[in-house]
């Protein structure tokens, strides 16, 4: 199609032309981290409508987490620590009186395609109104086409909507280390597109690192084999997510509500 | 032998006499551009010109490799014939392969490095990305095989390819070159509705697919015999120079829409769904057509006559041109090695723009010295048969 418009239009052009030849926090965590996010990396058109229904009519809020090995973190306790718990103990402190479950669905090295055919499962089991997917590292790592990947999320997130859920898409973690080695831009494209056809949310945790790591919140550059940088960013990505969701739910009213 | 007649019976175009120094002012702006945006997270990398436009540095380095390829050998298969110029031709895609396999090493070595060196638990899943240390054996000969290629590591191996089909086709272009550019057409056509490109290792495609890149290189030796005098007519049409301007202005007002979200909302539904995704591998239309525009304008506005060409402050981008694929695989080398200083001491934008300036004058430094032994070589009394043009050309790098 848009080559035949650009012949079309090259054909015209040349018949113009006559000389033309060619046409964690509840466990002794320590204190929360100043990681603020700047409100532009979260705010959106998008409204998360099945999330404010589910809330303010059921008093309730579903939520399914699909992803890959950067949603979780290895070690003791991993699950606790990592950004689906994170999330779940910032939105129950935010959403008193609403009965609040998440439910992680995390594979190490899954990729899209596998965890879109792995979606009516999920949907059919947890019944969500929200589905936060993240996706698009192992992708990148195992080679799959950028066109793959798009038809996969394509799919995927159309599935998800219309098993009458909200879609927030996560995209890639920013790792300065392995940038040279690993390009990650290009599924980062394709996601925020998929996002904008389909009136999903993007959370754009690649912008979101970057930031915290030009503004020396982290570093992210750091090599240690210690676990507790990991939980903070994991820890601050959770509330990242939670003030994303609280704020395109428009869901402070609820609050104020809930809390009077 | 066998040419000799052919080419008696018909008369070949004429190749441009001298050498078109704004090829190397341009090639070389952007072998400058290539190692700024091959350095990622730079600050500089919002002076290049991806962020104003679809197309990007890669659209001019092999437009101008096409034109140059077939100014150098173009010439060569006129006064000597196929074979000693088909000859040349797949000397210089063995260099560019030596080169490659250079470079390949170095970033084996990086690579080891790190793996090495860096370890945290928040990036257990990217670290996968090492993988392949762990069966070097097949690494390795995927690499030699051009199917193995890390990131920033994808032009050589278009290059070869581009120059490993470049014989039969520079040959057709002497004789036939309407015909020989619509048949490079066609090829692109074909690529995108069959899906043609070569397969790359673990799994994927090449990201540049030869079998749609191939058109830009062609059209760029195209324009060089002859074809540039060809569409002179249609590059002086007001028309022509309104509907360029109007397209990179359309594509200017896109980009923006990329970095400023709130901008997305004017963008209709209908474009975007016609628009996106815009296709590097494959090298969108939207693209070829960008670079287009870009060309009919800088045709324009910079003459080939235009004095600057001669001022000392073009020099370093015009030097850089002439010796690009020297430079290139230096600008690679830098990105890696900036990458590596900007990682090791966590740079801000003071590092990262020292570390750029730093690579672009080590780059005109080390194209000045290679002019400079190609001078004293070409002084030399033992020196052999001068070669006019072919090597100062970078053999049409």
């Amino acid at each position: 199609m848009k080559l035949a418009v650009a012949i079309l239009a090259a054909t015209v052009l040349v018949g113009a032309s006559a000389a033309a030849v060619f046409g964690g926090a509840a466990r002794a965590d320590p204190p929360p981290e100043e990681c603020d996010v700047p409100q532009s990396f979260l705010e959106s058109d998008v409204d998360l409508t099945r999330v404010t229904d589910a809330v303010k009519t059921k008093h309730r809020l579903d939520i399914s987490v699909v992803g890959s090995g950067s949603s979780s973190i290895n070690g003791p306790e991993g699950p606790h620590f990592a950004y689906p718990a994170r999330l779940e103990d910032a939105l129950k402190h935010q959403l008193a009186g609403v009965d609040l479950k998440i439910t992680p669905h995390v594979q190490p090295r899954e990729t899209t395609a596998t965890m879109a055919s792995g979606l009516d499962k999920i949907l059919s089991d947890d019944k969500p109104s929200l589905v936060i997917w993240q996706a698009g590292t192992s992708d990148a790592l195992s080679g799959v086409e950028p066109e793959d990947f798009r038809t996969s999320l394509d799919q995927g997130v159309a599935e998800i909507q219309a098993a009458n859920a909200d879609v927030i898409l996560m995209n890639m973690q920013y790792s300065p280390r392995t940038e040279s080695m690993l390009d990650v831009s290009a599924y980062a494209d394709v996601m925020r597109w998929v996002a904008q056809q389909h009136g999903a949310l993007l959370f754009d945790r690649l912008a979101i690192m970057h930031y915290w790591n030009d503004a020396g919140t982290f570093d992210l550059y750091t090599a240690t084999k210690k676990y507790d940088m990991a939980r903070r960013v994991h820890e601050c990505i959770g509330r990242a997510l939670a003030s994303q969701i609280i704020n395109s739910a428009h869901l402070d009213a609820v609050r104020m509500q809930t809390t009077r | 032998m066998l040419v000799t007649p052919i080419m008696t019976a018909t008369p070949l175009p004429a190749i441009a006499a001298e050498r078109d120094l704004r090829l190397d002012l341009f090639r070389g702006i952007a072998l400058w551009l290539i190692f700024l945006d091959h350095i990622p997270g730079n600050v500089l990398n919002w002076f290049t010109i991806r962020n104003y436009g679809f197309s990007d540095a890669t659209e001019i380095f092999i437009f101008i490799s096409g034109y140059t390829a077939a100014f150098v050998y173009g010439r060569a298969m006129r006064e000597r014939g196929l074979v000693i110029a088909s000859a040349r031709i797949l000397r210089r895609a063995w260099q560019i392969y030596v080169a490659h396999i250079f470079l390949f090493t170095i970033f084996m070595a990086e690579i080891a490095y790190v793996a090495a060196t860096f370890d945290n638990p928040l990036y257990a899943e990217e670290m996968n990305i090492l993988d392949f240390l762990k069966q070097p054996d097949v690494t390795i000969f995927q690499a030699l095989l051009l199917k193995f290629k890390p990131v920033n590591m994808d032009v050589l191996p278009l290059y070869i390819a581009l120059l490993l089909l470049f014989p039969p086709m520079l040959w057709m272009l002497l004789r036939q070159p309407g015909f020989a550019l619509a048949g490079s057409a066609l090829v692109y056509v074909l690529a995108w509705n069959f899906d043609w490109n070569l397969p790359a290792y673990p799994n994927g495609v090449w990201f540049f697919n030869p079998f749609a890149w191939q058109l830009l290189f062609v059209f760029g030796a195209w324009c060089a015999l002859g074809g540039a005098q060809r569409l002179s007519g249609v590059l002086r049409s007001p028309y022509v120079l309104a509907l360029a301007i109007a397209y990179l202005l359309f594509a200017f007002a896109i980009t923006l829409t990329w970095y400023f979200e709130p901008l997305q909302r004017f963008v209709p539904q209908w474009l975007s769904d016609w628009m996106y995704p815009i296709d590097k591998t494959n090298l969108d239309v939207l693209r070829f057509a960008h670079f287009l525009a870009l060309a009919a304008v800088t045709v324009r506005f910079v003459p080939r006559d235009w004095p600057a060409l001669k001022s000392p402050i073009l020099q370093p981008a015009i030097v850089c041109g002439q010796h690009s694929l020297e430079i290139f695989c230096l600008g690679v080398f830098l990105a890696f090695a900036g990458q590596f200083i900007i990682s090791e001491w966590s740079g801000g934008p003071l590092i990262q723009t020292l570390i750029s300036l730093a690579g672009m004058l080590i780059m005109i430094a080390t194209a000045s010295l290679i002019s400079w032994y190609k001078y004293i070589e070409g002084r030399s009394p033992t020196s052999r048969v001068k070669t006019p043009d072919a090597d100062l050309a970078g053999g049409g790098a």
